[in-house]
């Protein structure tokens, strides 16, 4: 028994250890257990913040632990505790795991709150089970359901005048910062591989055609690996993420903290889409994910990688429903130079939006790669994406609506979310109201 | 010749050695050694000197930066959503801020912000201690502070309330005219809350 455990432990399969099926957010990374355990199979204090603390940041946590462990909280801590993660997000039990990994009744809000309840008499006929599931209140993230941000967008209508993209800006950003000299666009006859590397004219040719060539790296800006042992730099034909992230490291941070490159960052083999849960391509079992797969490596095009790359793997109902959506007639107007830059919607407009970051100061727009981070709750969809051509309040009713996000929004949200009515009606009974008599000391 | 022993010998050095073991046990006859108590902080003094840092650098930042800005110069306005509306944040959230920045450094002491008159409800005070605290320095219009020990969670805290008062018309104009504010009649130097500082002693 204890030679079998053992093989089993440090042998090549390990599943057969695991005491649970796993969440659709862990399940890639499930055979690295010191992610999250220690070596006695305790779980680390802070396993989950290693990967998610700067989403927690980003999104003003409304439920930080620091709102747990001041002593004056104290007492909430006696109904759930959650100054601990997997108080409400347990691995490895899915018979009680439901949306969002969490493994808690739907009632959890009730503990703490059913003092805003009784405050509100708008809320008197909402069941007490749905405060976080009818596309109003977040546990973690209310960055686009607050209400003062409500009342901000109330009277947009349900798809803006203009609709548009911010502009990519990466080769401005690059030269700006100092990482790319402006005047060193380079030709074929420029490039600056070894004569014992074989020469290949349509190489060549797909490169200088790339903005890569504008912005001068030339050959060895991406084939001269560091040796990690004696630090030399060599020729390699064979080249992983590690080659794009010296000028790529947001996209590349990015990209190993979400679905497609976790399991990377664990020192794991690529994910490929024999390994995934969702439905792929059968064609594509064994592809290999990384940087190249959906930029190719010489002829890396950022539209083919918006949409095609996705539906080379992709199998499911709504990524075959997309080409039948209006997001896609958008897009393939942009495509055939019939509608303005940024007008269009592609996969990746949703799933890879683009941000506005800083980095050493400078202010520039980055398409983020971790197409997981706005995908759950939905509403997080919102703000990067959503609001660029559509309302706030339509907006929030599409995201609710489940069966129409399956088909890829080909039709109108069949239900209304009355969160954004309820603030503006609430605002304007505050105002009609008459000042409350001052209390007397 | 023999000697005898001569009992009354043995008695005399028996009772000597019985003196001088009772002598070393108890100290007697050694020299008094003067003990002087090490120096240090009462929980309340480090509380009053924690509240004095605090209400001076949120008093200079209320009446500097929010009052100087928004009310006098009208440059930039104080909001809330201060990210969202590219404002400055409140002096309530900078407090707060502050307090959150010392919770992660896990510095042992606690501190908040509470009033019997919030606007947000989840700034009421929650503990027998923090109530009865809140209501003493409005009561006492801001001129004695309140100190109690109070357990927690099963731990043991002292605790001390000080009056939040109103130092600048940026207080009392932004609470007078919030539509969640449920009071209206904030005058300069009310009592409009209370700080509570929580230092943990066991």
């Amino acid at each position: 028994m204890t030679g079998f455990l053992t093989y089993k432990w440090f042998g090549p399969d390990r599943r057969f250890l695991l005491p649970g099926r796993t969440t659709s957010g862990h399940y890639q990374i499930e055979l690295a257990c010191s992610a999250c355990h220690t070596p006695w199979m305790g779980v680390k204090e802070d396993a989950c913040y290693n990967c998610h603390a700067e989403e927690l940041k980003a999104a003003n946590d409304s439920h930080p632990k620091s709102k747990f462990t001041d002593p004056r909280n104290a007492s909430r801590l006696e109904h759930i505790r959650a100054d601990n993660c997997v108080t409400c997000h347990r691995e490895h039990v899915p018979d009680r795991t439901h949306a969002m990994g969490v493994t808690v009744p739907d009632d959890y809000c009730f503990y703490c709150h059913q003092q805003t309840l009784k405050d509100m008499p708008s809320h008197k006929n909402f069941a007490f089970n749905s405060c976080n599931n009818a596309g109003c209140h977040n546990y973690h993230d209310n960055t686009a359901l607050y209400t003062d941000f409500l009342l901000k967008h109330a009277s947009e209508p349900a798809n803006k005048d203009s609709a548009l993209l911010p502009k990519r800006d990466l080769l401005a950003y690059l030269i700006e910062a100092g990482v790319v000299k402006k005047s060193k666009s380079l030709t074929a006859e420029q490039q600056d591989a070894p004569a014992t590397v074989k020469s290949d004219a349509k190489i060549l040719h797909d490169w200088a055609a790339t903005a890569h060539a504008q912005a001068g790296v030339n050959c060895t800006g991406c084939h001269l690996v560091e040796d990690k042992a004696t630090h030399a730099k060599n020729w390699s034909d064979k080249l992983d993420y590690t080659a794009c992230v010296t000028c790529h490291k947001e996209e590349t941070q990015g990209f190993l903290g979400g679905k497609h490159g976790m399991r990377l960052a664990q020192g794991l083999s690529p994910m490929t889409p024999a390994l995934a849960r969702l439905p792929m391509k059968p064609e594509a079992a064994h592809r290999e994910l990384n940087c190249l797969s959906c930029h190719a490596a010489h002829d890396f095009d950022t539209r083919r990688a918006a949409v095609e790359s996705c539906l080379a793997c992709h199998n499911d109902e709504h990524t075959l429903a997309y080409k039948r959506s209006k997001h896609f007639a958008l897009w393939f107007n942009e495509e055939n130079g019939d509608a303005p830059a940024g007008s269009g919607v592609s996969c990746a407009t949703c799933h890879l939006p683009r941000e506005t970051v800083e980095t050493d100061g400078v202010k520039h727009v980055l398409v983020q790669h971790n197409q997981n981070l706005n995908l759950r709750p939905s509403e997080k969809m919102i703000r990067t994406v959503c609001l660029n051509c559509h309302g706030l309040a339509f907006s929030i009713d599409a995201l609710v609506d489940a069966a129409l996000v399956q088909t890829n929004f080909i039709g109108q949200p069949h239900g209304h979310v009355e969160s954004v009515d309820m603030a503006v009606q609430r605002q304007m009974e505050k105002k009609s109201k008459s000042k409350p008599t001052p209390i007397t000391k | 010749m023999k000697h005898q022993k001569n009992p009354k010998m043995i008695l005399a050095a028996g009772a000597a050695v019985a003196v001088a073991v009772v002598a070393s046990i108890t100290g007697c006859g050694k020299t008094e050694v003067a003990i002087t108590k090490p120096a240090g902080f009462t929980p309340q003094q480090m509380a009053d000197a924690l509240f004095t840092v605090m209400a001076s650098d949120r008093g200079v930042y209320t009446k500097q930066v929010v009052n100087r800005l928004q009310n006098e110069d009208q440059v930039i306005k104080a909001s809330e959503h201060w990210k969202d509306d590219k404002a400055l944040p409140l002096p309530a959230q900078m407090f707060r801020m502050g307090a959150e920045a010392v919770t992660a450094k896990n510095a042992g002491f606690t501190y908040s912000l509470l009033s019997l008159w919030p606007i947000n409800k989840q700034n009421t005070p929650q503990t027998d201690v923090e109530k009865t605290g809140l209501k003493f320095v409005a009561d006492s219009l801001g001129k004695t502070n309140y100190y109690a020990e109070e357990t927690l969670g099963g731990k043991k805290y002292f605790t001390a309330i000080y009056a939040d008062v109103a130092v600048s018309p940026a207080c009392v104009k932004c609470h007078n005219n919030h539509e969640d504010s449920p009071r209206t009649d904030f005058k300069l130097n009310d009592v409009m809350g209370g700080v509570v500082v929580r230092i943990p002693t066991e």
